[in-house]
């Protein structure tokens, strides 16, 4: 092994098949090298670092001294405040708490579940779209469209104007994801217009919303007079931003890796089709087996802490492996092994503590939908390419596109 | 047992009776069938319901969101058992083996696990408790018939108590737009749990909310009417307050006296018995075939000086249930230890209360995260200079690193700073319990490993 570890996991040649390489980097539960990154990647370890209120999601708390190749130009857009991803508390949990308030228990108990019609329509129309069962790319006709139409919902978008919300949408994906053949001056232009446009349109709907308010989250954040008061502009920007690019490419990769994971395990797709509450463990395990998010960088000590007999001193940058704890043999029995069946699966999919996802509710529907409307239309479906083409970027995993045929489209 | 294929025998075989169907019962019953036990299994339960979820009828039920009837516990899997519902045991023959029933029955058994729990301590005053409108609330049975008397509208609604339950039926009363006074005998809400600086915040809850708070008083008398319902209660600083439902919420008794004269070692404090669940007789010799788990088990624990701690937790009847049954099918070198860090939480006022360790056994709080004003904070509990409990008011997803801390015994006050340490965080003030509890001096002990199969508890030597 000539290459280090931390280079190994950004290494694309080990895209499709990173879990070598963090099993390697499991014998050494700390890793660190020269200034770079900590990088944690046992289950138990993680665990505790992610309720560990010595670690600081808050980016000004980083040393200057730590080289982190993930960091670099912040993936939200400047302009705006940070959102509540990258804040601590009180700040986070104030921000959080309020959009929680228009999205989930106990104010908001329906949200979710109340879409559960919606999402069906559009599963099913993107599964009647599809066209030559021959040669289906998976991402591009499926998994792609879906998030981006469920948000533009959420929000209430106004249905003509989903069309534009795609292509920003897209084109922001696309600079999170960099095409190493085309010009970086020339993508990041194009996703800095695509984010001033992308803002300055939800400005215009949020004080559209406040005129006339709808029964959608947007309307209700926007002229929303809970115990914290009303956001503010910008703060609802940020937080609108941060819905829509953090509930989109995951999503997208849960989806695509769920479909993926099921075409090489034919047997597990055939009882899904047969029953579609299996769609509930399936997507459990597949959160486990291959998470969107593969690990969280971005987090930083505020205090000498010792982790597994390692010092890591304050300021330090830290990368928490989730896709490696997930695959730990000791919390795991026979990790490597997709299996639906498992009754203890306490993964780290969507991470844990303060930070742990905040779209999980609509995430889980959306791939139980998808899943187990796709076992259920697509006649004798087989990929065509195994793996398939992977995308770079190494925390946001998943594949660019999924090429797969099938018989024919079930009513 | 001995190594002679009786313990295989037993497994195959036996006989095992459950005494108390609730929580307890019920998951040590389905443990019992997860490993492996085929032989015959009898539930007895004095309640003629199956088993049900308490944490709802303080909650939910009085909200009027979710039906007393509806609380049934959901079963993990079937344990094909004789259940004998709506029959209390009544007396425990431990030479012979048998149970007696309520109805005269005598049930044999092999071994017996006894879950029977704890039950509301009534209003002292028999005529007076027998007024209508005068409740206790601890059965499916309280909580319907007290929910049904809410959602008459009563004028004014008395909690006598402020503990946890007394302060949970307040707040529903008061989302239900109801006028309460809870009368409290202490300095303040929660101050035997939590302790007078957190009791404190607990007070500014229910005044907040609208609750007409009365601390440091006693009811003395409760008064009816010429129908006989309850219409006023006296308190012990001379005033009235006119009440037409009145809530008694002080405290529990354990479900014990069926055991009388049975040579177990039984009482008032609940059933004696070590760290494996099995109970003691009272000579203080070890049963190997009578075990408890749940609310009416104390059993020492190795982190808190081995003292006999009896916890009222959900998840502690859950966890002791699990590690009872394991045992009771177990050679002895194979038996674990009932080592869970105590945790319990409470909804009330809109706040999200949870703790883990034991709060009670502090001396000293100190505020590591967020804000006592802002009623959103993380309260950490020190004795003897080591961390043993902490409390979250909305706060509740750091607690997983507070256990560490006491699982390891760490250093009090945290030397650490946090992600939302403020000024009043910055140094540890008197915890102001009642009655401070002093726990053994000595050594002490800390634990290890994350699943009880891989639990171990290291000895530290005292210096």
């Amino acid at each position: 092994m000539t290459q280090s570890p931390l280079h190994r996991i950004l290494d694309f040649a080990n895209r499709a098949d990173p879990y070598p390489v963090y099993e390697e980097l499991r014998k050494t539960p700390v890793y660190h090298e020269d200034d770079g990154p900590y990088v944690i990647s046992t289950y138990y370890e993680i665990r505790s670092l992610l309720h560990d209120p010595r670690i600081s999601s808050d980016a000004r708390n980083l040393s200057s001294a730590t080289r982190d190749p993930l960091a670099g130009p912040d993936q939200e857009d400047m302009a705006l405040p940070p959102s509540f991803l990258r804040l601590d508390p009180p700040e986070h949990d104030r921000l959080r708490r309020m959009t929680n308030r228009h999205f989930g228990p106990p104010h908001s108990p329906h949200r979710v579940d109340g879409m559960r019609a919606e999402l069906h329509g559009i599963v099913s129309g993107l599964v009647d779209g599809i066209g030559d069962p021959g040669r289906i790319d998976l991402v591009e006709q499926f998994s792609y469209p879906f998030p981006v139409t469920v948000i533009c919902r959420l929000l209430g978008v106004p249905r003509e104007d989903e069309a534009r919300f795609h292509t920003w949408a897209d084109t922001i994906a696309a600079s999170l994801d960099p095409d190493p053949d085309a010009d970086p001056a020339e993508r990041g232009r194009g996703a800095h217009d695509a984010r001033t446009q992308l803002g300055m349109y939800l400005a215009g709907l949020i004080e559209e919303r406040r005129r006339n308010p709808g029964d959608d989250m947007l309307s209700e954040l926007a002229t929303a007079k809970g115990p914290d008061g009303t956001m503010s502009t910008m703060e609802l920007l940020s937080t609108a931003a941060l819905l829509l690019i953090a509930g989109h490419e995951t999503t997208v990769n849960l989806v695509t890796n769920g479909m993926l994971t099921l075409l090489r395990h034919p047997e597990v797709l055939q009882r899904l089709r047969a029953d579609p509450r299996l769609a509930v463990p399936v997507v459990e395990e597949l959160l486990r087996f291959e998470p969107p998010v593969q690990l969280l960088p971005q987090r930083t000590t505020l205090a000498d802490v010792e982790v597994h007999g390692v010092n890591i001193p304050k300021g330090a940058s830290l990368w928490l492996v989730l896709a490696s704890g997930n695959r730990d043999p000791r919390r795991f029995g026979d990790p490597d092994r997709f299996d639906p069946d498992r009754e203890d699966i306490q993964h780290l999919g969507f991470g844990s503590g303060i930070h742990s996802c905040f779209g999980a509710p609509l995430a889980r529907l959306e791939a139980q939908l998808a899943l187990s409307e796709l076992a259920r239309r697509l006649e004798n479906p087989r990929l065509l390419e195994d793996p398939p083409p992977y995308r770079r970027n190494a925390v946001l995993r998943g594949p660019r596109h999924l090429h797969i045929a099938c018989d024919g489209i079930r009513a | 047992m001995l190594g002679d294929g009786s313990l295989e025998r037993f497994r195959r075989e036996g006989r095992i009776v459950v005494v108390g169907a609730s929580l307890a019962g019920l998951r040590a019953a389905e443990t019992l069938r997860d490993q492996g036990f085929a032989g015959s299994l009898t539930m007895i339960g004095a309640e003629p319901h199956e088993p049900y979820d308490r944490p709802p009828l303080s909650k939910q039920v009085l909200l009027g969101r979710a039906s007393a009837d509806r609380t049934a516990l959901p079963r993990r899997r079937s344990v094909d058992a004789n259940w004998r519902l709506g029959v209390p045991a009544t007396g425990l023959d431990m030479a012979a083996k048998r149970v007696r029933l309520a109805d005269g029955d005598e049930v044999p058994y092999d071994r017996l696990l006894i879950s029977t729990g704890v039950r509301s301590r009534p209003w002292p005053h028999e005529d007076q408790a027998e007024l209508d409108g005068v409740f206790v609330l601890r059965t499916r049975d309280d909580g319907a018939a007290l929910a049904r008397r809410l959602a008459e509208g009563p004028r004014r609604v008395l909690v006598i108590g402020a503990g946890f339950t007394g302060s949970e039926i307040a707040s529903a009363c008061c989302e239900r737009g109801l006028a309460v006074t809870v009368a409290e005998r202490g300095a303040s809400p929660l101050v035997g749990a939590l302790g007078g600086v957190v009791g404190a915040v607990a007070a500014e809850l229910q005044r907040e909310h609208g609750v007409d708070l009365r601390c440091g008083v006693m009811v003395t008398a409760l008064e009816g009417d010429a129908s006989g319902r309850v219409r006023a209660a006296q308190l012990s600083d001379g005033s009235t307050v006119e009440a037409d439902v009145v809530i008694v919420s002080l405290g529990a008794t354990r479900n014990t006296e069926w055991l009388a004269g049975s040579g177990l070692a039984a009482g008032p404090r609940g059933i004696a018995c070590d760290a494996g669940c099995r109970a003691f007789d009272i000579r203080g010799i070890v049963t190997d075939d009578v075990y408890a788990a749940g609310d009416v088990a104390r059993c020492p624990h190795p982190l808190f000086g081995y003292q006999f701690l009896s916890l009222e937790h959900w998840g502690n009847a859950v966890s002791q249930a699990g590690i009872a049954a394991h045992n009771m099918l177990s050679e002895s070198t194979d038996r674990l230890p009932h080592m869970d860090v105590p945790a319990f939480w409470s909804a009330q006022f809109g706040v999200n209360i949870k703790s883990v360790g034991a709060p009670s056994l502090g001396t000293e709080i100190l505020v590591a995260q967020g804000s006592l004003k802002e009623h959103r904070f993380v309260g950490v509990y020190g004795y003897q200079g080591r961390v043993i409990g902490a409390v979250a008011f909305d706060q509740a997803r750091w607690l997983p690193f507070y256990q560490e801390l006491i699982e390891r015994t760490a250093p009090f006050p945290p030397p650490f700073p946090t992600v939302d340490r403020r000024s009043d965080g910055q140094r540890p003030v008197d915890a102001d319990f009642p009655d401070p509890s002093v726990p053994t001096h000595g050594p002490t002990v800390t634990l290890s490993g994350y699943s009880p199969a891989d639990r171990r508890m290291t000895f530290t030597p005292a210096h």
